[in-house]
C-alpha cells in the first residue's frame, strides 16, 4: 500500500469537506473492497476519509411500507436486524451471504453500493426492489444508479448515506458462490411488489455489471411459480465467461438461481 | 504519520506509524504480538483475525486508523494466565491444528462463531462459519470437531460465570 | 509400553505455542539492524532484460542497495541445480538450462526475480522496487505443453532444443506391445493431471545474517530441510562454505513438498547481507507464493490397459508429457519418472508395462515435488483407467479390481518397485463394509427421485514412501542420499533430547518421536525433547519429505536408541552387580529380571556423567548418534471409496459420503496419523473439485491469488470415515510406513470415478468444477 493520509469524519458534513480537502481523496467505509485493492498498490489515495463512525449513517429503520438502511450499517448488522427479518427477509438473508463473518462485521452497504462491483450481492438487491439510494446531494433511483463495471452515477465527493427499500410483497435470493473467491458466481433476486410487478436482477453475470431479466420477469408476472421458469431459456449473450464460468453455465445459472429464489419468497 | 492509541489484550498501548499501517503489522511489527499471521494479500485466508471491540474481524484489512480507540483481543489475550480459554483446550484436544499457521485466526473465528450461536451448533453451521479461514493442514475435519467441543465448553464455563 | 507409548493418541506436545500464539516462524523473527529485502520481478513470460536503471530508486528514502542479477554473477554465485540426473532413452542426460538466481539477462516466466531492493523496512523496499526501471524485449512465450512442443515454439533454453528436458522410458516395450496384441479388450485414456499451487499457509520467508568478524553466515528459512539447504548453498552455490553457514529452520507453517527446494530468494537473502553487512529478511506475500513457490503436477497422459478374456491385466501402456515450467526445480526430474512411473502397477498384478515420459519447459513457475509427488500421477492413471474399464467391460469395479490384486509378497513389479507386504483385499473389505457398498444402489434409485445424480467411485492407491535407500536412489540418479540421522542424549538428570535431521512442520514430530522414548523407556513424554531444524544443533539430515520421518528419520531414533540402552545397562548391571544380560528397563528403571533390585533411569544418567564408578575401560556420559539407512521403500496402500451427489442444474458436488481404509503398518499416534489423512484428502479433493492453476496464453498466471485459485474451504469438504487395515511393515525396526501422502495420492481418483458414474458420462477433467460438471450432463463442450 501507499502511504496515505486517513481522516475519521464525524459527521457527512466533514466527510465532504475532508474529501475536498484531499487531492485525490476517497472515502472509506467497512474498507473490506478498498483495502485490497490498495493493499495490491491498485489504488492511490491521498487521503482516505471514513465514514464508518458517523452516526447518522448507522442503523436500519423500518417504518410502512419502507426500509431504510443507512450507508455505513454493517452486512452483520442488516443481517441480524430483527424488524428487518420480519419485513424483508430477503435482504437480510442476502446480507448474511455476503463474504465472510469477519467481512459481514466490516462491510457496508453504501461501500458495496459505491463499488459496484460485478458479482457483488446487494446490487442486486437495490435493482430487483427498485430501491433509492441517497446521497449527500440527491435521491437516485436504482435504475439511474448502477452505469456498468464498478461504476455508478455517484459524482466525485458525493456520499451515499441510505437506501430506501419498497417493502414487497414477496422477495428471494438465491446465490451460486464462486469456488474461489465466495462472491457471487450468480446471484438472482427476485421480488414481487404489493402492485404486483415483478423485478427480477442478477448478479456475478453480465460483463456490464447487475442486470435485469426481463425474459424471467415476464414469466413470473404471469405465474410466481418457480416451474413457470422451466422452458425459459436466458441467453448467454453479453455474460462473462471465465475459467469458473462459461458464458452458457452463467445464462443456466440464472435461470436455476431465479428458481431457487422464487422457491425461497414463496 | 499518526498517534494510534488503542487497548490490546487489556494493556493501554500507543504507536506513531504511518497512516498505511494495517492492524496486523502494528500488533506484529511495532507491539511484537507475533501470533496474528498473514496467509493472503486479498481478505481471504483469515490468518489475521483478531477481535475488534468484541467483533472477529481480519486485521489485515482494517487500517491503524479504522482501529483508533478500539479494544483488541488477540490470541496472546484469551487464556487467564496458564488456564487456556476453553477454545484452545478444545483444539489441542481434538487435534484441530497441525502446522498451526492458521489456528490463531482459527480460534479467533471460532470463538466469536460460539459467541453468536450459542449452543445452537451444528456440523454444517459450523463448516459454512468458517467460510473466511482456510487451512492448508487439517482438512477442517478436526477443526470442525474442535469448535462443536469449544460450544460445550464455552456454554458450562458461561454457566459457571 | 505406558500410556504415552505406541499406540496412544497423546495430545500434541508443540500445540501449547501454536494456541496461544507463541509459535516463532522465520517472519517472527528480528534481528538488529536488520533490512528488509523486496524483490522486482518480471511481468513477462518471456524477455530479454536489456538494462537495469536503479538510480531513482537508489534516492528514494531508506534504501540501503539495489543488486541485480548482473552482481550475483560477477559474484559467482552458482546457478539453481537439478538434483537428480535423469537420462533419456538414447543415453543423454537430461538439459538442464542456465537457472542464476536472479536473471542477468533472459526472464522466463513472470514473477522471476532480476534485481532486489534492500532498505530499511518493507514499504520502503516496495516502494523503491517501484521505482527501478528494467528495459525488457519481450519474447514470444510457450505457456503450456502443448505450446511449447508445437513446431516453431518458442525456444526456452540453448541447452534444450525443442523445449525438451528428457525424453525418458522404463519398461519392456516389446513385451508390452506383445501384450496389447492378445488383448481380448483394450481400454484407453486421456487424462489431464492438473497443475497445483502448495500453498502451505505461511509464505515463504527467509533471513540471511552475515557476521564479517566470523565470516559466517546464519540463513533462518522456511525449509522442509535445513541441512539440505546447507549442503546446496555451500557446495553448488558458493555462497559460504559449510561450515561457516548456519541454516535455522524454526516454526515453519506447513511445507507438502515446496518448502524442499532453496530458492532465489533464500539465496540473495544470504548473499545480500554479505553486501550490505547487515541482517536482510525477505517475507513473500501470497501473490509471490503463487508465482514462485514451485508448482505440482500439470501431466497430459495417453494411458491403454490390455486385458485377457477372463478380465485380468495383460499390459499397461502409459505416454505422458510433464511440464516442468522454465527451469528444472531440485528434485524436479525424478517426479514425473521415478517417483511417477515406477507405481503405475498399481495395486495389481501386471505383467507388462510400459511407459514413456517427456519433460517439457515452459514459460511457467517451475514445477517439482508437491504432496505425494507423482505417486498422485501414477495413481490417477491406474485407478481412473480401473474404473473405465469396469464401465466398458460392464463388471463391478470393486471386483475387477479384487481379481487383479497382488496377493502374494513380496512382489515385484515390472517398474522397479518390489512391494514387501500388503492385503489389498483387506483394505477394499473394510472401506466396502463402512460405505455400505451393497445399499447403494437403492441409495442412488432414492437420490434419483430427488432430483440428485448420486455417484459412487474407488481408488485403491498404492505409494512408495519412506523415501528412501540411498544405494537404489543412487543408481537412479539421485545427488544424495537419503539415510535420517539421530542423536539420544540422555542428560546427567535423566531427561532426554533426540537431535533428528527430520523437520516437523505440521507433522507433530515432537509429540510421535517422544513416544518412541516413552515406549522404550516407560518415562513420560515430558520428559523427552524434541530438537530439530538447526544445523548447529543436529548432526546432519536429510529432511522431511516422501513421508519418510517416521520410517526412517524414527528408526534412526531407535537405532541410537540402541546404542544408548545397551551402554545405560551395562552401567546399570555394574551398580546392581548383575549381568546385563538380566537387565530389563520398566517404567524409566532398569530392573534385574526376577528380582528386586532395580536402579533408576536419573541415577544411570548420573553414574554415566560422574563417572566415579564405570565398568572399566567405559567413556563417561550417555549419549548415542545413528545414521539410519532404509533397506527399501515402504509401501502403504488403501481403498477409498467415496459416494456423492451432483445437482444437475448447477453441477455441484456434494459429499453423501467419504471412506478411506489404510494401512500404514504400525501406528504410533493413531490421532496424528489420522490429521495427516484427513488433510491429504482434502488436497485430493481440492485437486479433483477446485485447484487449478492456469496461464493465458501469453504466460500471465491467471490464478494468482485466492480469489482466482480455490482453496478447499471447511464446507467443500466432508467429515471422513477413517479405517485402519494393518501389515506390519518388515523393512524398518518400527513396522511403520507412513502416512502424509496417501490422502492426497489416493483421493482424486475417487471423487473423479465417484462423478462420472453420477453423471453417466466418463470425460471430465480436473478440477471437476460445477461449469464442467454441468457441461458434462448437458452434453456441452
Amino acid at each position: 500500500m501507499y502511504e496515505t493520509h486517513y481522516h475519521r469524519a464525524s459527521s457527512v458534513e466533514d466527510a465532504a469537506a475532508l474529501f475536498a480537502k484531499g487531492s485525490d481523496a476517497k472515502f472509506l467505509a467497512g474498507g473490506q473492497t478498498l483495502l485490497p485493492v490498495m493493499k495490491q498498490r491498485l489504488a492511490a489515495p491521498t487521503d482516505v476519509v471514513d465514514l464508518a463512525k458517523i452516526p447518522a449513517m448507522i442503523g436500519v429503520e423500518v417504518s410502512g411500507d419502507t426500509v431504510t438502511i443507512k450507508a455505513a450499517t454493517t452486512h452483520y448488522d442488516v443481517a441480524t436486524n430483527t424488524a428487518l427479518q420480519k419485513t424483508l427477509p430477503a435482504l437480510a438473508h442476502l446480507a448474511g451471504m455476503i463474504g465472510d463473518p469477519a467481512v459481514r462485521y466490516r462491510g457496508t452497504i453504501g461501500g458495496s453500493l459505491a463499488n459496484n462491483d460485478p458479482a457483488a450481492d446487494y446490487p442486486a438487491a437495490v435493482l430487483a426492489l427498485n430501491a433509492t439510494v441517497k446521497t449527500n446531494k440527491r435521491s437516485i433511483s436504482a435504475e439511474d444508479f448502477f452505469k456498468g463495471l464498478f461504476t455508478t452515477a455517484l459524482e466525485d465527493g458525493e456520499i451515499i448515506t441510505a437506501v430506501s427499500f419498497p417493502v414487497p410483497a414477496k422477495a428471494g435470493y438465491a446465490k451460486f458462490r464462486h469456488p474461489a473467491s465466495r462472491f457471487a458466481l450468480t446471484g438472482v433476486f427476485v421480488a414481487k411488489s404489493k402492485s404486483g410487478d415483478v423485478r427480477v436482477a442478477a448478479t456475478g453475470a453480465s460483463q456490464n455489471g447487475v442486470m435485469r431479466v426481463p425474459s424471467i420477469e415476464q414469466a413470473l408476472k404471469a405465474n410466481w411459480s418457480a416451474s413457470a421458469l422451466d422452458g425459459i431459456k436466458v441467453s448467454a449473450d453479453g455474460l462473462m465467461s471465465d475459467i469458473h464460468g462459461a458464458a452458457d453455465y452463467r445464462a443456466n445459472l440464472i435461470k436455476v438461481m431465479a428458481q431457487r429464489a422464487v422457491t425461497e419468497a414463496g | 504519520m499518526s498517534t494510534i492509541k488503542l487497548t490490546v489484550n487489556g494493556r493501554a498501548v500507543s504507536a506513531d506509524v504511518e497512516d498505511r499501517t494495517l492492524l496486523v503489522h502494528l500488533l506484529r511489527d511495532h507491539l511484537n504480538l507475533t501470533g496474528t499471521h498473514v496467509g493472503c494479500d486479498t481478505s481471504q485466508c483469515g490468518a489475521c483475525v483478531v477481535h475488534v471491540d468484541g467483533r472477529a474481524v481480519k486485521s489485515c484489512t482494517m487500517l491503524v486508523g479504522e482501529a483508533n480507540g478500539a479494544n483488541v483481543t488477540t490470541i496472546e489475550g484469551i487464556s487467564k494466565g496458564e488456564e487456556l480459554h476453553p477454545m484452545q483446550a478444545a483444539f489441542r484436544d481434538n487435534h484441530g491444528l497441525q502446522c498451526g499457521y492458521c489456528t490463531p485466526g482459527m480460534i479467533m473465528s471460532a470463538i466469536d462463531i460460539v459467541n453468536r450461536h450459542g449452543g445452537n451448533l451444528d456440523e454444517d453451521t459450523v463448516r459454512h462459519e468458517l467460510e473466511g479461514n482456510i487451512c492448508r493442514c487439517t482438512g477442517y475435519h478436526n477443526i470442525v470437531k474442535s469448535v462443536l467441543d469449544a460450544a460445550g465448553r464455552m456454554k458450562v464455563s458461561a454457566a459457571a460465570e | 509400553m505406558g500410556v504415552e507409548g505406541i499406540g496412544a493418541s497423546v495430545v500434541r506436545k508443540e500445540d501449547r505455542r501454536f494456541i496461544t500464539g507463541k509459535g516463532r516462524y522465520v517472519d517472527d523473527i528480528k534481528l538488529q539492524g536488520m533490512t528488509h529485502a523486496h524483490f522486482v520481478r518480471s511481468p513477462h513470460a518471456h524477455a530479454k532484460v536489456k538494462g537495469i536503471d536503479s538510480s531513482a530508486a537508489l534516492k528514494m528514502p531508506g534504501v540501503v542497495a539495489v543488486l541485480t542479477g548482473q552482481q550475483i554473477v560477477d559474484d559467482k554465485v552458482g546457478n539453481l541445480i537439478c538434483g537428480w540426473a535423469i537420462h533419456s532413452k538414447d543415453g543423454t542426460p537430461m538439459k538442464m538450462g542456465a537457472w542464476p538466481a536472479m536473471a542477468p539477462e533472459t526472464v522466463r516466466f513472470v514473477g522471476q526475480a532480476v534485481a532486489v531492493v534492500i532498505a530499511e523496512t518493507k514499504n520502503q523496499a516496495k516502494d523503491a522496487a517501484e521505482a527501478v526501471v528494467v528495459d525488457y524485449e519481450e519474447l514470444p512465450a510457450a505457456s503450456d505443453i502443448r505450446a511449447a512442443i508445437a513446431p516453431g515454439a518458442p525456444q526456452l533454453h540453448p541447452e534444450a532444443p525443442g523445449n525438451v528436458v528428457y525424453d525418458w522410458e522404463i519398461g519392456d516395450k516389446n513385451a508390452t506391445n506383445e501384450a496389447f496384441s492378445k488383448a481380448a479388450n483394450v481400454v484407453t485414456l486421456e487424462l489431464t493431471n492438473n497443475r497445483l499451487v502448495p500453498n502451505a499457509m505461511e509464505p515463504r520467508a527467509a533471513i540471511g545474517d552475515y557476521n564479517d568478524a566470523e565470516e559466517h553466515f546464519t540463513l533462518y528459512t522456511t525449509s522442509q530441510n535445513p541441512h539440505v539447504a546447507r549442503l546446496v548453498l555451500s557446495a553448488f552455490y558458493n555462497i559460504a562454505p559449510e561450515h561457516k553457514l548456519r541454516v535455522i529452520a524454526p516454526d515453519v507453517g506447513g511445507g507438502f513438498g515446496s518448502k524442499i527446494f532453496i530458492y532465489p530468494e533464500e539465496m540473495v537473502a544470504l548473499w545480500a547481507s554479505k553486501k550490505v553487512n547487515r541482517p536482510v529478511k525477505w517475507t513473500g506475500d501470497r501473490t509471490e507464493a503463487f508465482l514462485t513457490d514451485a508448482h505440482g503436477r500439470d501431466h497430459l497422459t495417453k494411458a491403454e490397459l490390455a486385458f485377457d478374456k477372463d478380465n485380468k491385466i495383460l499390459g499397461l501402456r502409459v505416454s505422458t508429457h510433464a511440464n516442468f515450467g522454465a527451469y528444472m526445480s531440485l528434485f524436479s526430474s525424478s517426479v514425473p519418472t521415478y517417483l511417477y512411473a515406477t507405481l503405475l502397477s498399481g495395486q495389481y498384478n501386471i505383467p507388462a508395462i510400459y511407459a514413456e515420459v517427456m519433460g517439457v519447459y515452459t514459460n511457467t513457475s517451475p514445477v517439482d515435488a508437491y504432496r505425494g509427488a507423482g505417486r498422485p500421477e501414477a495413481s490417477f492413471v491406474i485407478e481412473r483407467l480401473m474404473e473405465t474399464s469396469a464401465r466398458q467391460l460392464k463388471v463391478d469395479p470393486a471386483e475387477l479390481r479384487r481379481k487383479n490384486f497382488v496377493t502374494v509378497f513380496p512382489h515385484q513389479t515390472p517398474v522397479i518397485m518390489a512391494y514387501d507386504i500388503g492385503d489389498f483385499n483387506a483394505s477394499l473389505d473394510a472401506a466396502l463394509k463402512t460405505i455400505d457398498y451393497a445399499g447403494f444402489p437403492a441409495r442412488q434409485a432414492k437420490a434419483k427421485s430427488e432430483g440428485k445424480l448420486r455417484g459412487i467411485g474407488f481408488s485403491c492407491y498404492i505409494e512408495a514412501c519412506g523415501i528412501a535407500p540411498s544405494k537404489a536412489v543412487g543408481s537412479l540418479g539421485a545427488g544424495v542420499g537419503l539415510w535420517e540421522s539421530a542423536e539420544v542424549r540422555v542428560n546427567p538428570v535423566g531427561t532426554i533430547e533426540i537431535l533428528t535431521g527430520s523437520h516437523s512442520h505440521g507433522q507433530g514430530h515432537e509429540t510421535t518421536f517422544s513416544q518412541l522414548i516413552a515406549e522404550r523407556l516407560g518415562v513420560p513424554i515430558s520428559q523427552v525433547q524434541i530438537i530439530h531444524g538447526d544445523t548447529d544443533k543436529v548432526q546432519f539430515g536429510m529432511g522431511t519429505y516422501g513421508s519418510r520421518s517416521l520410517a526412517v528419520g524414527g528408526s534412526a531414533i531407535i537405532k541410537a536408541m540402541e546404542k544408548v540402552e545397551a551402554k545405560a545397562k551395562k552401567i546399570a548391571a555394574h551398580a546392581l552387580e548383575a549381568s546385563e544380560d538380566d537387565i530389563v528397563i520398566e517404567n524409566g528403571e532398569f530392573k534385574v529380571t526376577g528380582t528386586d533390585k532395580s536402579i533408576a533411569l536419573p541415577m544411570v544418567a548420573l553414574a554415566a556423567y560422574t563417572a566415579h564408578n564405570l565398568p572399566d575401560g567405559m567413556e563417561p556420559g550417555l549419549k548415542e548418534s545413528a545414521f539410519y539407512d532404509p533397506s527399501n521403500f515402504t509401501f502403504p496402500a488403501g481403498t477409498y471409496i467415496c459416494e456423492l451427489e451432483v445437482d444437475p442444474g448447477t453441477g455441484k458436488t456434494s459429499f453423501v459420503n467419504f471412506v478411506a481404509a489404510d494401512d500404514f503398518g504400525r501406528l504410533i499416534n493413531p490421532m496424528i496419523v489420522e490429521g495427516q489423512v484427513h488433510g491429504g484428502l482434502t488436497q485430493g479433493i481440492g485437486q479433483a473439485l477446485l485447484e487449478g492453476a492456469v496461464y493465458d496464453s501469453t504466460g500471465q498466471l491467471v490464478t494468482a491469488s485466492f480469489m482466482d485459485y480455490a482453496m478447499p474451504r471447511a464446507d467443500d469438504v466432508p467429515s471422513y470415515k477413517l479405517q485402519h487395515t494393518t501389515t506390519l511393515c518388515p523393512g524398518n525396526p518400527l513396522g511403520v510406513k507412513g502416512c502424509g501422502e496417501a490422502g492426497a495420492i489416493g483421493a482424486s481418483a475417487a471423487v473423479i470415478n465417484a462423478i462420472t458414474n453420477a453423471i453417466g458420462n466418463n470425460k471430465l477433467e480436473m478440477p471437476a468444477t460445477p461449469d464442467r460438471v454441468w457441461h458434462a450432463i448437458h452434453g456441452q463442450a
